[in-house]
């Protein structure tokens, strides 16, 4: 089995700055890591090779250092690594963003399975997967939480509002993962060792098939940042600091007859 | 617009794209080229044994945004009922409308949907449309699409709203992207601005901060919106709107096929009670959620938590509120040892009355707390649990 695991690398904190009026992130200066959803992806990936063979890609849109989390992803086992990184990349939205990743898919080569993370912890959308299958024009299921690998394709159940559906999905296919469907390892130190020199690859506009820089990046993405701002409160508000503080709780239930 | 190109690595140089083209756009020096003549009617796409020639879709350039209008609202069918986000949706779409003199439209697929589409009529829709067809008894994202994609071409909706359910998120993205436009996921507010462009607002880059987005150059504009984020409106006596049968298009095929389906056992759902208590990372240990369970308990309602508690495996996920997990809007909440932060509050600061038990005076769950208790949860919690029940003793002595 060919398998793509699409990774991303994230701030290390929830606490993150954000440029007042490009709407970017500032990335620099800030600690990172591998998206966590991602490691459940690579997990999976890694799995499904050991079961039935074959051989887990990972790759990653991002600036030159997320290389990182290749070399990361190696040390868990991964066989082959590449970085989609220009300038001209920069600022994408979901559509921008999912064409680039399917763009650098097509580039490197056929996949059975292309997997992703369900969400991001700074994007968090969930929708760079669903609209990379739509790109690929390849069949998805979303929010999986068990994967059985079968001839020609993967059996993937989907968790939707009450009721969990299994599907048969015929190669090549995408699915993005729930958190739930297997504990990820961790790196290993001998691994380390053995891929220290492994190549990472990187790729510009230039290695794509489609070269138009219209339709990358911040030029690429039809949705725009117009403001970012903190969230209101108006509310009318009591604060309770001083006496016996279970006691005015109980006072204000009874009040408004929840007890 | 469209492009057909040539992987070079799979070309074989084969010739046979050369020769079936009609219109000569492909020379072949080494590896096949697609030239200026090409007319993208996709024959060589077909031809190639080695499925080197693909098609690729971009982006298309600005519309013209008088030829899209209206609001499209999907309602999705869960379990051959209603999702009441859908009329959430058509609640919001209605208010959106109203300074545009747009109309709102709801679509509906699955099977044996009829009396939901009646149902639908009751909520001052102009059209139903409905795709009714065993084919969509089960969940295919491609099979969705190919009939929302069928009646945005033939509706030409500004505005496309779609709950974030999961269903929705998966399939939101496939459409979105199909049209080339943008999606705006989990919105918390939506604006109709003069220009139709629709000002899309949601708690983003995991920081205390909120933004607003618009999709100014493409149409239709898709959003995801949460249950219970948005007021649907009071059901209708009356019936009014017309409900349209539609065909399911011929590109609604997929080779994915159903292998089993089950319900999931209905787990307390936080997302319907109307009285939550919610236990934060104040709580030191797993033992410690017991007796914020308890309170929920005496009150009548369900308990929560917030993400680290689901993190370190306290709880499951379906317990959690936030971004992460569920949107909740109950009558009363009462949250022991939350912080408050944006990805929590934005998912529970509708509830009626919020109460917030923290240490620390500082902590913005006070910012949208109605009564805020600076105090400790070992502490009042289970004296708090001890009036309760004595009360009730009192009363079942009575
Ligand atoms: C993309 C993204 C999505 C996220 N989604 C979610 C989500 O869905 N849900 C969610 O909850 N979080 C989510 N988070 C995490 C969120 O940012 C916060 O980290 C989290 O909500 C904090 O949980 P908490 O308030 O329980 O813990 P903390 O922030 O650690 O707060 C604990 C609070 O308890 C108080 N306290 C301690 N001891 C006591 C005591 N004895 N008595 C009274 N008070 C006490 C402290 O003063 C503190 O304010 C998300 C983050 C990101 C980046
Ligand atoms: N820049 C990126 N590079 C690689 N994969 C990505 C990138 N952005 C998103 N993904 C994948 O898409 C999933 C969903 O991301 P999001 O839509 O941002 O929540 C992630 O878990 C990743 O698997």
């Amino acid at each position: 089995m060919n398998i793509f695991v699409c990774i991303k690398q994230v701030p290390a904190t929830s606490k993150v700055e954000v440029d007042e009026t490009t709407g970017v992130l500032k990335r620099a200066g800030v600690k990172s890591k591998m998206n966590p959803y991602d490691l459940f992806a690579l997990e999976t990936a890694l799995r499904l090779k050991e079961q039935a063979g074959g051989k887990v890609t990972v790759g990653t849109m991002g600036p030159p250092q997320a290389e990182a989390i290749i070399r990361e992803a190696y040390m868990m086992g991964a066989d082959e690594g590449y970085v989609f990184s220009d300038r001209r990349l920069g600022g994408a939205d979901v559509l921008a963003t999912s064409y680039t990743l399917s763009q650098a898919i097509r580039t490197i080569g056929d996949f059975d399975l292309i997997l992703c993370g369900k969400q991001t912890t700074d994007g968090d959308t969930a929708q760079v997967g669903p609209a990379i299958a739509e790109h690929l024009n390849i069949p998805h299921a979303a929010w999986v939480s068990r994967v059985t690998p079968r001839q020609g394709g993967i059996e993937a159940e989907q968790q939707l509002q009450d009721v969990v559906e299994t599907v048969l999905l015929p190669f090549p296919c995408l699915l993005t993962l729930e958190q739930d469907i297997c504990t990820p390892r961790l790196p290993s130190m001998k691994k380390r060792r053995e891929t220290k020199n492994q190549p990472v690859t990187v790729f510009g506009l230039d290695a794509f098939m489609d070269r138009d820089p219209d339709n990358y990046g911040l030029s690429g993405s039809p949705t725009q940042v117009e403001r970012i701002f903190p969230p209101a409160s108006d509310i009318k508000q009591e604060m309770l600091t001083q006496g016996d503080l279970a006691k005015q709780l109980h006072d204000k239930l009874k009040d408004w007859k929840f007890i | 617009m469209a492009q057909l190109v040539v992987i070079p690595r799979k070309c074989t140089s084969c010739g046979q794209c050369v020769a079936a083209c009609p219109f000569g756009a492909i020379d072949m020096p080494d590896k096949a080229e697609i030239n200026a003549a090409c007319k993208m009617c996709g024959i060589c796409e077909k031809t190639c044994p080695e499925k080197a020639i693909v098609r690729l879709e971009t982006k298309a350039k600005s519309v013209d945004k008088q030829a899209w209008r209206d609001i499209l609202v999907f309602c999705e069918m869960s379990e051959g009922r209603l999702h009441p986000v859908g009329m959430e949706l058509i609640g919001k779409a209605h208010e959106l409308a109203a300074s545009t003199g747009y109309q709102v439209d709801a679509l509906l697929m699955g099977s044996s949907c009829q009396q939901a589409a009646e149902e639908l009529t009751h909520y001052g829709v102009r059209h139903v449309y409905v795709y009714d067809d065993p084919a969509l008894d089960f969940f295919r994202a491609e099979v969705f699409a190919a009939c929302a994609e069928d009646v945005i071409r033939k509706v030409k909706p500004s505005v496309v709203l779609v709950g974030a359910t999961a269903l929705g998120r998966s399939l939101a993205p496939r459409l979105s992207t199909r049209f080339r436009t943008g999606l705006t996921a989990d919105c918390t507010q939506l604006e109709l601005k003069e220009s139709s462009d629709l000002v899309q607002i949601r708690p983003a880059f995991g920081g205390n901060i909120m933004a607003q987005i618009v999709t100014p150059y493409t149409r239709p504009q898709f959003a995801t919106v949460r249950y219970k984020v948005m007021d649907a409106p009071k059901r209708r006596e009356e019936a009014g709107g017309d409900i349209l049968p539609m065909k399911l298009p011929k590109k609604a095929v997929s080779q994915v096929q159903l292998v089993d389906k089950h319900q999931v056992p209905k787990a307390a759902n936080i997302s319907d009670a109307d009285i939550l208590v919610v236990g934060g990372r104040g709580l030191k240990k797993e033992s410690d959620l017991e007796m914020v369970k308890e309170l929920a308990a005496l009150l009548g309602g369900e308990y929560a938590v917030s993400r680290p508690l689901v993190e370190k495996g306290w709880d499951t996920n379906a317990r959690q509120i936030g971004l992460s997990g569920r949107t909740v809007k109950p009558k009363l909440i009462i949250t022991c040892g939350v912080s408050g932060a944006i990805q929590f509050t934005a998912c529970m600061e509708a509830a009626e009355r919020i109460v917030a038990i923290n240490a620390d005076p500082n902590a913005p769950i006070f910012r949208v707390a109605h009564v805020g208790i600076v105090g400790d949860v070992y502490d009042i919690v289970p004296r708090l649990i001890a009036d309760i029940k004595r009360e009730k003793s009192q009363y079942a002595g009575v």
